[in-house]
């Protein structure tokens, strides 16, 4: 873009003092962050799931794939502490390995997802027009489908694969994105400050992306945290329609459904998966929450 | 204020909005700005004053080229801006700053002080982030609020100091033209005069040209070298301040000062009442524009649009009969 650029006699007052320094946005924003407990509990938990992501297959008891057939469908036992499934395989160690492929596929599909449907949403949003009309009919034949039934879609053309699950899963988060993110920016957009910007001479890139984007943050934040618990279902899904992982990989939301056909006589195999994913889509929730809260400059 | 230089020059400009409801209704425009001319010159304070929807804002945000006339042209120090496109325009615009009227809504709320007065300054020079700042501290002083301001947001000010937050940002690049529309509206009447002082002083010290917005006559009285009053989009008098408070041509003019209130009971009060509403600018009435509501009113009135009379320099009134108040008997 040409730069145009006065250089315009902007006299300052002559004096020996040191040019003042802002205050770092950062640290005063890791500051307020700190003060919101909860926020922090949870933020501490994803770390912590990260790491395990990152070291379960060193400090498991058991191989997540090995089999014993003697101890098939056990509860918790001191062996296994959270109990095996149906072809003897340790609950716990497939849980702790799974973390990296549920987690993995379910954060970088949403956020790939979310990254592409903020963006066509903030220019659907600010230039209207034929762009807007061009992103948001293209939404609404993605809003025609169900969302898994898209996926599958999706992966039927592509084929099957992990990398292919999480473009799967991206895809359909784009189109909720978008439509509402641009909601957000046109409100954003109609304010006067918006207006100011133009006034003192802001090109559009920077109206759009310093003066309407954070704007839309807070919304973004909170559909974010809510997609990455369905992308760790809809991903667990598709593996277990046979699209994604392979089934004998282990992964939360396989196992999850797997368990589904033993509830009567072993409802450990539930129970577990369901508590990490629980856990982990509450954390992002929390997290979320934590954020939006420290990115107002309303609140203290 | 004896300068004749001319800073902008607004000649036959009209500004049209559509106003278009459903896909087969009959299209409809509003003729917010119908045919004005005027000049600001270098240096002085000239003011538009008007009821609501006279199109006064309209002006100022087609000078500012927040808008772009449909007919006209606009010249600023002799350069058409009017037709420049937006990228053209965006290094003239530290030269043209405005003050809004909402001290609200025209300030960023995720956004420091800092960051907001310093907004222009990263735009339009090449100053460092420590120099900004520097001004940035300076500029707060000048509008009377404190350097440590600098790192607060815009909910924790009251309205007056966010209008001299708002002043300070127009300040920062050394403008030529600050347009103020209704820049004291929202304020309440105590911290209006605080604010109008800083304006003014502010004006002495950087040779500043206002085009001050205003509906509040008292304000514009205070403030104004130069006066136009405003009605359905067109301009129906201009006069420097004194020549029109003591004499004015208008009807509508002599009408809306007689609506100004005086602190002084023993005064008789001779309000002039326009009969009607004021017609919609969408369906503008024919001839003069103030025929319908006119107490002079004419056949000739009802039929052509009145051309502009020269009484005497800097008085120009839009009317047939611009000497009709004189002998009325004023």
């Amino acid at each position: 873009m040409q730069k145009t650029m006065i250089n315009k006699n902007i006299t300052l007052k002559p004096g020996a003092e040191e040019l003042p320094k802002a205050k770092n946005r950062f640290v005063e924003l890791a500051k307020k962050f700190s003060k919101r407990k909860t926020a922090v509990a949870a933020l501490i938990f994803i770390i912590f799931i990260i790491l395990v992501a990152i070291a379960a297959p060193s400090f498991v008891p058991y191989d997540p794939g090995a089999s014993d057939y003697f101890a098939v469908l056990q509860g918790p036992s001191k062996a296994h502490i959270w109990g095996t499934d149906e072809l003897g395989q340790d609950v716990f160690s497939r849980l702790m390995v799974g973390t990296r492929l549920s987690l993995s596929s379910a954060l970088i599909a949403t956020i790939v997802g979310t990254a592409f449907g903020v963006l066509l949403g903030l220019l659907a949003g600010f230039y209207g027009g034929i762009i807007d009309s061009a992103i948001m009919r293209f939404c609404d034949v993605m809003f025609a489908f169900p969302d898994i039934l898209l996926a599958i879609a999706v992966v039927a053309v592509i084929g099957p694969g992990m990398i292919n699950v999480m473009i799967a899963v991206a895809v359909f988060t784009v189109p909720s994105f978008a439509r509402i993110i641009r909601s957000a920016t046109l409100s954003v957009k109609s304010q006067l400050y918006i207006e100011v910007a133009r006034s003192l001479g802001c090109s559009n890139t920077r109206i759009l992306f310093v003066h309407v984007f954070p704007g839309t943050i807070q919304t973004m934040i909170v559909n974010f945290t809510m997609r990455v618990g369905t992308a760790i279902l809809a991903a667990s899904s598709l593996s277990f329609l046979g699209f994604g992982a392979n089934v004998t990989e282990p992964d939360w939301g396989a196992m999850l459904s797997t368990g589904r056909n033993y509830l009567n006589t072993a409802p450990h195999m539930v129970l577990f998966p369901g508590i990490l994913i629980f856990l982990t889509v509450l954390a992002f929730n929390l997290l979320g929450d934590g954020l939006r809260d420290t990115l107002d400059p309303k609140l203290n | 204020m004896n300068q004749t230089q001319s800073l902008v020059s607004v000649q036959n400009v009209s500004k049209v909005f559509s106003a278009n409801k459903g896909l087969f209704a009959k299209k409809k425009y509003v003729h917010a700005v119908n045919d004005i001319s005027f000049e600001i010159r270098k240096g002085e304070t000239f003011s538009l004053v008007g009821e609501s929807g006279c199109g006064k804002s309209t002006t100022g945000r087609l000078i500012d080229h927040l808008l772009t006339p449909e007919k006209g042209q606009i010249f600023f120090e002799g350069k058409e801006i009017s037709a420049l496109d937006e990228k053209k325009m965006r290094p003239l615009r530290s030269e043209i700053q405005m003050i809004f009227q909402d001290p609200y809504g025209s300030l960023n709320p995720r956004k420091k002080i800092h960051e907001l007065i310093g907004e222009p300054l990263l735009i339009h020079t090449k100053l460092s982030a420590g120099e900004r700042l520097k001004k940035v501290h300076e500029l707060l002083c000048e509008v009377g609020l404190r350097p440590e301001h600098a790192e607060r947001f815009p909910h924790e000010f009251s309205g007056g100091q966010r209008q001299r937050i708002g002043i300070a940002r127009a300040l920062t690049v050394q403008p030529k033209l600050i347009i103020a529309d209704e820049p004291v509206s929202a304020l309440d009447v105590s911290i209006q005069a605080q604010v109008l002082n800083l304006l003014h002083d502010l004006q002495e010290k950087y040779d500043l040209t206002y085009l001050f917005i205003s509906h509040d006559l008292s304000v514009v009285e205070m403030i104004s070298d130069r006066i136009a009053v405003m009605y359905l989009g067109t301009i129906m008098e201009t006069a420097t301040r004194d020549e029109l408070y003591d004499n004015p041509r208008h009807p509508y003019t002599k009408a809306l000062l007689s609506a100004v209130p005086i602190a002084d009971p023993t005064r008789k009060k001779s309000r002039i009442i326009l009969k009607g509403d004021l017609p919609s600018p969408s369906n503008p009435p024919s001839g003069c524009l103030f025929h319908t509501r006119c107490p002079y009113c004419t056949e000739k009135c009802v039929k052509e649009r009145p051309a502009v009379y020269t009484i005497k320099e800097d008085h120009q009134v839009q009317c047939h009969y611009p000497d009709i108040l004189l002998e009325k008997g004023n």
